[in-house]
């Protein structure tokens, strides 16, 4: 088995430091594959692990997106005058600066929103259920709403992020930057989930979902717990927010950073697509889902929204368990799973 | 910052006027969110987008010439069939499930109907002119559109009718009684899969009268759902589920935070300062019940 495993993840690790060598014309599509990824990976851990369903990750997102870019502008610029100029290049990054600005960004864009869901959780884990899902619904709107208000970030009109150095002429090397990026985010991502996977951390936060007063009553520090499960989902998202800000080149606070409509709801899907609460399920899912996305997207060019919303409803209302739920259903043995005969036909007989 | 308000008393009144104008139609929408959320147990974040599109067809009617004010007629009647088609759809699905699956599926219907009304309707911010004209008060310092007066009035008249209603009517008595208990109602041979049918299609038929009046006293756009699901959930968990004073009353609140937030904190963190309020609420209610060691359910 352990074999078995390394050669797993050393093959993978292979595949993806060639793929964009192999599929050069995708190195964009790839970059995003891994974001989504790491998005529906760490939504898992709260939402899957924890039971508590965020629609509200878009703000860590979102916030890490503003954050890289203002850091990288305002490290060696006027912030306020870059943003008023709107995209017009008044000033320009030499490739020394550009590297280091985005490296101190995506740091500040870690951190912040590690902070941030530190300090607003004491406050918003309290609430349970579905009234945690409306009110970080709520905090990611109102999120973007207030973004789209503040004038030194570019308000309503958008915040243009520095342009790739010119110095470096290979066509190639922005995609590839930023691919090898959010691919190194990735496996750091993958790891740490799969350490938690293996850790008692991870049956405290079962055990929050399953029945937190019971948690409660056997002495588990509940708050403490989810407080920190949500203070990892923050950090990556924060992450790949910043990746996503410098890939796109251009932020709007409705429709870019804090996209609840899409990206927020996009995390949700994936992970639930895949199989809540597993560690494979959120790959695959973010997987399957972009391809379908990218597929499908060019074919029904303006009604992507409508087959998205049918897929939100299909996916939900007829697969709640995910691809991996339904495999875990069909083949328990292959997931360690050992079923007592008599007990299945009992509950055979009982459906 | 513009705090005209405060050098100009006059506005207070102003905002306040049209903030509890405002706010009586807000109820009318959390009404109906308040009895599918008794008797179904669902949270539909559609809501809004059934506002919408409510409002949508009294705006089709004034582009056919007819007066728009006929659409508090011919939308809920329209919205109803609607509402019925929806739950036979998808919401009879989700209906005994968990909350969180509700949440979402309404959500992807909430964005096949926006979508599908930009397809229909365009992306242009529209409206639908009454032609009321405006009542000027105070020395003309404080302006007063009838068609607000118009709004909050059939917003009254649908909601005492509806109580009316709900307390007389042989469907009225098996929705309450399906509300309370809906194995035992089942029992009790009411038809609870036909009961659950027709409170969705009466929820988007109260959706469609304010939506019919959204599209003449303000403006319509098929992207602004949303803001008005939040408001009625917000009144909804404020008020309590069944309690229309209560409803009607923080209804009128609403209105008046808005407004106040547009006047102090700039039009363009309006729609901010409600999901911010949202938040807020659901934060001083956690708190105030984990005193209790409780928590909101």
């Amino acid at each position: 088995m352990k074999q078995k495993d390394l050669i797993l993840y050393s093959g993978l690790i292979i595949l993806g430091l060639a793929a964009p060598f192999l599929f050069s014309a995708f190195k964009v599509q790839l970059t995003y594959l891994c974001v989504l990824i790491v998005l529906a990976m760490t939504w898992n851990l709260q939402g899957g692990e924890m039971g508590y369903n965020s629609f509200g990750n878009i703000l860590f997102y979102g916030l890490g997106m503003y954050l890289t870019a203002s850091v990288q502008v305002g490290m060696f610029f006027p912030l306020a005058e870059w943003t008023e100029s709107g995209g017009e290049k008044t000033f320009v990054h030499t490739t020394a600066q550009y590297f280091q600005g985005i490296g101190v960004g995506l740091l500040v864009a870690a951190i912040v929103p590690t902070i941030v869901a530190g300090a607003i959780g004491y406050a918003i884990l309290g609430l349970r259920g579905h009234y945690f899902a409306i009110c970080t619904l709520g905090l990611g709107i109102a999120a973007g709403e207030i973004a789209g208000g503040i004038e030194i970030i570019g308000a309503g009109q958008g915040f243009t992020t520095p342009p790739f150095p010119a110095e470096i002429v290979d066509p190639e090397a922005r995609g590839q930057f930023f691919y090898f990026l959010s691919f190194l985010v990735l496996v750091l991502a993958f790891m740490f989930v799969k350490y938690i996977y293996g850790s008692r951390f991870r049956l405290i936060l079962n055990a929050i979902r399953d029945n937190e007063d019971k948690a409660e009553a056997m002495g588990i520090q509940t708050m403490k717990y989810k407080i920190v499960g949500w203070m990892c989902s923050a950090f990556f998202c924060g992450l790949a927010g910043g990746i996503m800000g410098g890939l796109i080149g251009y932020i709007d606070s409705t429709d870019v950073a804090f996209d609840g409509r899409e990206m927020g709801v996009f995390m949700v899907l994936m992970a639930i697509l895949g199989g809540k609460g597993t560690l494979w399920g959120p790959v695959i899912g973010a997987t399957l889902f972009h391809f379908f996305k990218e597929g499908l997207w060019t074919f029904i060019l303006g009604w992507q929204y409508v087959a998205l919303g049918v897929l939100i409803v299909v996916i939900v209302v007829y697969f709640p368990e995910g691809l991996m739920g339904w495999l875990r259903e069909k083949y328990p043995d292959r997931f360690g799973e050992v079923i007592d005969e008599k007990d299945r036909k009992a509950q055979v007989e009982i459906k | 910052m513009d705090l005209l308000i405060f050098q100009a008393p006059i506005l207070m009144v102003q905002a306040s006027l049209d903030g509890i104008l405002l706010g009586i139609l807000f109820a009318l929408i959390a009404y109906g969110m308040a009895l599918q959320w008794g008797v179904m147990n669902i949270i539909n974040i559609a809501q809004g987008d059934l506002v919408i599109l409510g409002g949508y067809i009294a705006y089709t009617m004034y582009l056919a010439g007819i007066h728009p004010a006929w659409g508090v007629i011919v939308s809920p009647i329209i919205m109803y069939f609607v509402g019925w088609a929806l739950y036979k759809l998808v919401i009879n699905k989700v209906v005994d499930r968990d909350l969180f699956i509700s949440i979402l599926a309404t959500f992807g219907i909430a964005i096949v109907f926006q979508q599908l009304m930009n397809f229909v309707f365009g992306a242009d911010v529209v409206v639908a002119q009454s032609e009321y004209g405006t009542t000027m008060l105070f020395d003309n310092s404080v302006t007063l559109p009838n068609s607000k007066i118009f709004a909050a009035f059939i917003s009254v008249i649908y909601a005492i009718g509806l109580v009316i209603y709900m307390r007389r009517s042989r469907l009225g008595r098996a929705i309450r009684a399906t509300a309370q208990n809906a194995r035992a109602a089942k029992i009790l041979g009411v038809d609870t899969e036909k009961v659950y049918a027709a409170t969705f299609g009466i929820n988007a038929a109260l959706c469609g009268v304010a939506g019919a009046l959204i599209s003449i006293t303000l403006t319509l756009h098929p992207y602004v759902g949303l803001p008005y699901t939040v408001r009625s959930f917000m009144i909804v968990i404020v008020a309590g589920l069944g309690n229309l004073p209560a409803v009607a009353l923080s209804g009128m609140g609403l209105g008046l935070f808005e407004e106040f937030a547009d006047y102090i904190l700039g039009t363009e963190f309006r729609i901010g300062a409600v999901f911010m309020l949202l938040v807020f609420i659901l934060v001083y209610r956690r708190f105030k019940l984990s005193k209790k060691r409780e928590y909101l359910k």
